[in-house]
């Protein structure tokens, strides 16, 4: 089975960030950057689909400026097969339905069976783009997808609904799939993954050779968020701290 | 209309995003002096509709098709792009629900018009409004700008319009139709289920001890075990304390999760997603502490510490014994 997974790379969830001078976007300098969370399970989810279907192709897809290939050798020190750079050198790329068309653009004649992508971009949070690609190239898609079983040329996705409720769906394939997180525990690289990785092709392409169309939206300038509610904080050594929360829980909140 | 308002349905009535998404059309509707349409779809569409009607709007869409019956992103996706081309709104509204983040993007990419998902507010500008979303682990945010030529789809983050400012009046009712073709369902659904709860009922606990990511591994749990036990509290998490394999599902609090109000939540390095937020904000006291001064839950939180969890809970569970 040929496997795609879309990876992109973010800034960490502890990331502190200050928006660029001219208010566009954030400055980039020393950011920490990974692997978005729920692509990170969409990667090990395909790496268990081929372990189990045996005679399957992994390939990695993902769109961003040259820092991405550091994710790229992640995922192919994870065991991808191999990878596709679509190169954005502005920093971010704000419409989802052009990442996807430049995604579709750049994988429609492999005739991927299955797409995989993380629920949505830590970063953005489109929470679009896989399905956005998979309608671009006529496949079945499905979101919050918590489980897959391959079925005689069919697949099977256990589908995470609101407040604890489930849903099986069978679909036909190719399929996109949006894989929500916690699904399997993603694997680390091993040190022969790790050098094997350095062998492995890497294509490249660039966003403007693969998008042919105009952007649906675009960012409007960015803000810090404004607080809602009165917060006390609790300052001082960790002694301080201790007991103020202590007097906090008894007194006012009145824990007993 | 100018605005269209996409219901959905919660076991025949009309789900609370849908209703917080219909306050949002009235609101900015006269604001803005736009119509507010509202469709009602699938095998409850007449009880929907119903609902609907009774609300100040100007009018009430119904369709029922037997491909709608039962919910497929193939089906709704076709069936909302067909209802959007033809009343060809400004605006179509929808609530941010699961089932909305599953098919509203390919209606957005059968129209090729953008959709603007998880909207929380709107500002004013050249006498139109201008919706924003929170991006960068919600720490940051960001008016969109649509492109124009048609329909502009958005769907509002939860609380983003509280619907208890919904405003009641009668609507018309107007049956409408659609065309599916039985090849474009591509997708069998079977039966919603609940998994086995199989732990403790958070919804009345009274005082909560919640963890994040923050806890940093495994092996600090127990750290937070031994403080829940002393002051007799219950212990919950954040997702990725359940999906790393920590504690058991049953302690997730979220939109994924349980949700609590209890006395006292104690957050420790939890950042404050909304999907962790809409599980825990109704919390009479929230104590956050986070090491991060700028992690998005210190504004839901009455008091608010900036530190180290693994240095603070040691001394805190020892403090309280
Ligand atoms: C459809 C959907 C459904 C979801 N459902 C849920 C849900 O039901 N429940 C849920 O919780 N999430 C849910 N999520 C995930 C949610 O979006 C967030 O990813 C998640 O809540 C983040 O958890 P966290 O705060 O523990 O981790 P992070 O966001 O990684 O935050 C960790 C925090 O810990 C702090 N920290 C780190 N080390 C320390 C330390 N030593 N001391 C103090 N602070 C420290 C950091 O500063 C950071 O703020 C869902 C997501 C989606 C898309
Ligand atoms: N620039 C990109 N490169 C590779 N994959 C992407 C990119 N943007 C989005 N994706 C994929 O689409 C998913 C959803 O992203 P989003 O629609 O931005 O929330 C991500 O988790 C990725 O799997």
């Amino acid at each position: 089975m040929k496997i795609c997974v879309l990876v992109k790379q973010v800034p960490g969830s502890e990331a502190q960030f200050s928006v660029s001078p001219d208010g566009s976007w954030i400055q980039e300098t020393g950011l920490p950057f990974e692997m978005n969370e729920s692509d990170n399970y969409a990667l090990e989810e395909a790496l268990q689909i081929r372990e189990q279907m045996g005679d399957s192709e992994v390939v990695i897809v993902s769109l961003g400026p040259d820092r991405c290939q550091k994710v790229i050798r992640e995922a192919l020190a994870k065991g991808a097969d191999r990878a596709i750079h679509i190169k954005e050198d502005s920093p971010y790329e704000t419409d989802p339905y052009s990442i996807a068309t430049a995604l579709a653009n750049t994988i429609k004649d492999e005739k991927f069976e299955l797409v995989l992508s993380g629920l949505q971009s830590d970063d953005l949070g489109f929470g679009q783009t896989g399905v956005i690609l998979g309608e671009i190239l006529g496949m079945t898609t499905a979101t919050l997808v918590v489980e897959t079983e391959i079925q005689d040329g069919k697949i099977k996705v256990k589908r995470e609904l609101e407040s604890g409720w489930f849903q099986w769906q069978t679909m036909d394939l190719p399929a996109s799939l949006a894989i929500q997180s916690g699904l399997n525990q993603p694997r680390y690289p091993s040190l022969k993954g790790i050098m094997g990785a350095k062998k492995k092709e890497i294509k490249e392409s660039s966003f403007a050779e693969m998008c042919d169309i105009d952007g649906l939206q675009a960012f409007n300038g960015l803000s810090v968020q404004r607080a809602e509610k009165q917060t006390e904080m609790i300052e001082g050594t960790v002694d301080q701290v201790v007991n103020k929360l202590v007097d906090v829980f008894k007194n006012e909140i009145r824990i007993n | 209309m100018d605005i269209l308002v996409v219901l959905e349905d919660k076991n025949g009535n009309i789900h609370r995003m849908s209703q917080e998404a219909i306050t949002g059309a009235q609101q900015i509707g006269s604001e803005f002096n736009l119509s507010v349409g509202i469709l009602a779809m699938g095998s409850n569409a007449a009880a929907l509709s119903e609902q609907a009607a009774q609300y100040d709007v100007e009018e009430v869409l119904t369709l029922e098709n037997e491909h709608l019956n039962h919910y497929t992103a193939d089906g709704y996706g076709a069936a909302v792009a067909q209802v959007v081309t033809n009343e060809n709104p400004k605006y179509v509204f929808f609530g941010y629900t699961y089932q909305v983040r599953d098919y509203v993007p390919r209606v957005s990419a059968k129209l090729k018009r953008p959709f603007l998902n998880d909207a929380v507010s709107y500002s004013t500008e050249g006498g139109n409004p201008v919706f924003s979303k929170q991006v960068l682990n919600a720490k940051l945010v960001t008016a969109l700008q649509p492109n124009d030529g048609g329909p502009i789809l958005i769907s509002f983050q939860s609380a983003a319009f509280s619907s208890e400012n919904i405003q009641s009046g009668s609507a018309n009712v107007r049956t409408i139709s659609v065309d599916i073709d039985a090849a474009v369902i591509k997708t069998v659904t079977e039966d919603p289920f609940q998994e086995e709860a199989g732990g403790v009922d958070l919804s009345s606990a009274e005082l909560i001890v919640s963890i994040g990511r923050g806890i940093g591994k495994e092996e600090n749990i127990p750290l937070a075990q031994e403080l829940a036990k002393v002051i007799g509290a219950e212990l919950a998490s954040s997702r990725p304390v359940v999906d790393s394999g920590w504690l058991a599902p049953h302690h997730q609090i979220g939109s994924s999760g349980q949700t609590v109000a209890p006395k006292l939540y104690l957050a420790l390095g939890i950042s404050g997603a909304i999907q962790h937020v809409v599980g825990m904000k109704g919390s009479k006291n929230i104590v956050v502490v986070n090491k991060d001064p700028d992690a998005p839950l210190f504004e839901l939180a009455d008091y608010g510490v900036v530190g180290d969890v693994l240095e603070i809970i040691p001394k805190l569970t020892e403090a309280l014994k």
